[in-house]
């Protein structure tokens, strides 16, 4: 038994929070949200792509360090307690796990290496309408090569480079690679609950498009993609969960009501106490899901599905009860709580949000016990 | 991330393996759950004897205490292992787990020669003598009084929740010996024979039917001064050795309800069609399958760290709070699942053998027995969070003075 991160594996986490430490306090979060022409945070990206965090899940031939799924589930947790304003999750968890599963030898050998220089930006285009991701819903097409339609919300749409779109050629759903520095391509950037993670609607118009895998399997590499990414989000989940617990901790220590510290009334304590019990569960999920991944598990589906739906519950809870917590200073502008409540409500529903995940879980579970 | 076993832990299972094969009881068909009373003490004793001889029996203890001389990832493994077969019920746990390790750490050279190695052997069985009738999350509010007469202790007072003080040879007693400074102060432990004919045991009649648990009264009950465990106004002390491992040694299952649920919505209809299909039910499986599972993956990751020789973390700390309240609203959602049925208890007629209404009635002892749900939280909340205590109106007050509501 060795549920855990190794020790190699632990000094890489350790390395990244202190670089993150120093390089990505949650100011730098904040300078995002508070500057409306500001959608990223450029010279934290182009200091992480110079540790090798882009391509520390990519093989070496493409230019990554290698590593595998753990090492990149560690690094993501560090980025997720820092509330790193980067387009991490788009280029790394979707469009660089897109290329890594389905991409020819040539798609790979093109893009993989500028992902790891960090000399792309990725995103990763599915959905046209509010509700969850279903084959019915996508509009976008393909004919000879050349996409039309529309995608919204496209997180980190504004800022890509490149796109991995969910769109029909010949009514069969697929995965197109699209250049987006290619022609017939409108951004608009979007107003969102969470700045320091942007979105845009993109509309193409006879954009050039490339195949993704085989045509007619667009769903099922969608949802593929959608199970590495859940686990990877899900470390950041955990690790801004925890931060969180640690502000709320802070302030119950420090903030004196009624002649003593608020920490030591038990409605305090209690509630702590909960945010600490959903945090160590979504942990253990999630630990099982980077096994999973990293093993390229049968269980995959499920692992990553219980990954998700506990670490949704877990960030949530911690971000809505640390405002509580904070009281009437917690939903200023100024206190940085809500930076996490928007982080929550953003990692939360990027992927799908959890109702659509415990129903994918409950399918895996009766195909599971049905065998 | 690795759930195979280590070459050595790989070794190691397969000796027990091997050992177990040929010694493990064979199945009768009879199931003891864990916080019953062994159907045949003879078997337990049996057991528990084999085990020592062949070193499986407190396998952490050293081996001239009788134990295994062994660690705690043996411990875990051989505990896995055994579990996959039908022993009989372990009606040692409380002394093995919790009396007798506090004999080794506090007590005497000649208590511990006299008692550790028969403990371990299964020839004795000790109870927890420490819940009283005012005092139940407030253990500190111990009432029981010893009074000193020469070299010996009178004993007057009453325990509760006492888990097998019926069948024990002997009990750790928690008494208050000296009522004029703060309750922690003036409590001293005892070692006592239970089977004194001035200790009275009473089972208690709990709301599920089962009787697990007893209350315990001593009427001038006389102990030497050489039974004591620890020194006069140590008690406190003492007993804080022995409940550091009670709460880790209760609760934490849970796992497979969702499996049972399952089965049951299979043969059952809502008014919107078959209840497999019910969203509300499917949102509420996933739900408990992230908590059982996120349990399960907890206790790994306490493993990997004594597999590691290391000291597990706080999360194991969340075990029973979560299985406790998991297990109640199981049951009580499958009982709406059975509707108009879900009232019947008798396991010929109610689905599921009534598996599903015995844990409807076993469930609030859960949540209470080895620590409230409240006292958990103030757990987390204080040694992992390090949160203030309370504010405490009893700390600096004589204990006779302490206001206690009658």
């Amino acid at each position: 038994m060795d549920f855990d991160f190794s020790e190699d594996q632990k000094f890489l986490k350790n390395e990244a929070r202190k670089f993150l430490d120093a390089r990505c306090p949650v100011s730098v979060a904040r300078s995002v949200l508070d500057d409306p022409g500001k959608s990223f945070d450029a010279s934290l990206w182009k200091a992480v792509a110079e540790q090798g965090w882009l391509g520390a899940a990519i093989a070496e031939e493409h230019g990554g360090l290698g590593l595998g799924g753990v090492e990149l589930c560690a690094i993501a947790e560090e980025l997720g307690r820092a509330l790193a304003p980067i387009p991490f999750a788009s280029t790394v968890y979707f469009v660089a796990e897109a290329l890594k599963l389905a991409g020819s030898d040539a798609q790979k050998a093109k893009w993989l290496p500028k992902i790891a220089a960090g000399e792309v930006i990725g995103c990763f285009a599915t959905v046209e309408r509010p509700g969850v991701l279903t084959e019915g819903g996508v509009q976008a097409r393909v004919e000879g090569g050349l996409l039309n339609g529309a995608k919204v919300p496209v997180a980190d749409g504004d800022i890509a480079n490149l796109a991995v779109v969910l769109a029909k050629a010949s009514g069969q759903a697929c995965l197109f690679i699209v250049d987006l520095e290619g022609s017939g391509v409108t951004r608009e950037i979007l107003q969102t609950l969470d700045p320091t993670r942007s979105s845009a609607k993109l509309t193409f118009a006879n954009t050039p498009a490339e195949l993704l895998g085989e045509a007619g399997e667009g769903m099922a590499l969608a949802e593929a993609v959608l199970n590495r990414a859940a686990v990877l989000l899900a470390f950041e989940q955990v690790g801004g969960a925890d931060k969180a617990l640690e502000m709320a901790k802070d302030y119950a220590l420090n903030r004196y009501a009624f002649g003593r510290q608020i920490g030591s009334y038990q409605a305090i304590k209690h509630k702590l106490a909960d945010i600490y019990i959903k945090n160590e569960l979504a942990r253990s999920n999630a630990y099982y899901g980077a096994w999973a991944l990293d093993a390229g598990a049968a269980e995959l589906p499920l692992a990553a599905a219980a990954a998700r739906v506990s670490a949704c519950d877990a960030f949530w809870f911690a971000a809505k009860e640390n405002i509580q917590t904070h009281g009437g200073m917690g939903f200023t502008w100024g206190v940085d709580c809500h930076l996490y409540y928007r982080r929550a409500q953003q990692l939360g529903l990027v992927a799908g949000g959890a109702k659509a995940w415990k129903e994918r879980l409950v399918t895996q579970l009766e195909r599971r016990n049905a065998a | 991330m690795d759930f195979n076993d280590t070459p050595d832990e790989a070794a190691y299972r397969a000796e027990v393996r091997a050992w177990l094969a040929t010694n493990a009881p064979k199945r009768t068909g009879r199931i003891d759950s864990g916080m019953e009373y062994p159907a045949s003490m003879d078997d337990a004793r049996a057991w528990q004897r084999k085990k020592a001889d062949a070193g499986y029996a407190c396998i952490t203890w050293p081996k001239e205490w009788g134990g295994g001389g062994g660690a705690s990832w043996q411990s875990v493994i051989f505990g896995q292992e055994e579990a996959r077969f039908e022993t009989p019920g372990n009606p040692f746990q409380i002394g093995l787990g919790m009396c007798v390790p506090t004999v080794m750490t506090v007590g005497n050279q000649a208590d511990k020669e006299r008692f550790v190695r028969p403990a371990a052997r299964g020839d004795e069985i000790w109870c927890q003598l420490f819940s009283e009738p005012s005092g139940g999350s407030d253990v500190a509010a111990a009432r029981t009084r010893a009074v000193r007469d020469g070299d010996e202790w009178v004993i007057n007072g009453q325990k509760v929740w006492t888990s097998g003080a019926h069948y024990s040879d002997f009990g750790l007693l928690l008494t208050r010996t000296d009522p004029d400074v703060p309750k922690h102060k003036g409590m001293t432990m005892f070692w006592i024979d239970m089977k004194n004919p001035a200790v009275e045991c009473r089972p208690i009649h709990q709301m599920s039917g089962a009787s697990n648990f007893n209350e315990v009264y001593f009427t001038d009950l006389r102990v030497k001064d050489s039974q004591r465990v620890g020194g006069v106004g140590e008690g406190w002390r003492v007993s804080l050795v022995t409940l550091m491992n009670e709460r880790l040694a209760i609760g934490g299952g849970a796992g497979g309800g969702h499996r049972t649920i399952f089965k049951l919505a299979q043969d059952i209809s809502t008014l919107a069609g078959p209840a497999t299909k019910d969203a509300a039910l499917r949102e509420k499986i996933a739900d408990w399958y992230v908590q059982a599972e996120g349990l399960k993956y907890t206790r790994y990751r306490t493993q990997t760290a004594l597999s590691r020789g290391q000291t597990p973390g706080p999360e194991s700390s969340i075990g029973k709070v979560v299985s406790a309240a998991l297990m109640q609203d199981m049951a009580n959602t499958a009982l709406e699942l059975e509707d108009q049925f879900g009232i019947i208890s008798d396991p010929d007629m109610a689905p599921l053998a009534a598996s599903f209404q015995t844990a409807i009635m076993g469930a609030p002892g859960m949540r209470i027995a080895g620590g409230t749900d409240e006292i958990l939280r103030n757990i987390i909340a204080e040694r992992v969070l390090g949160l203030p205590q309370d504010v405490r109106l009893d700390k600096d007050v004589a204990f006779k003075d302490i206001p206690t509501g009658r």
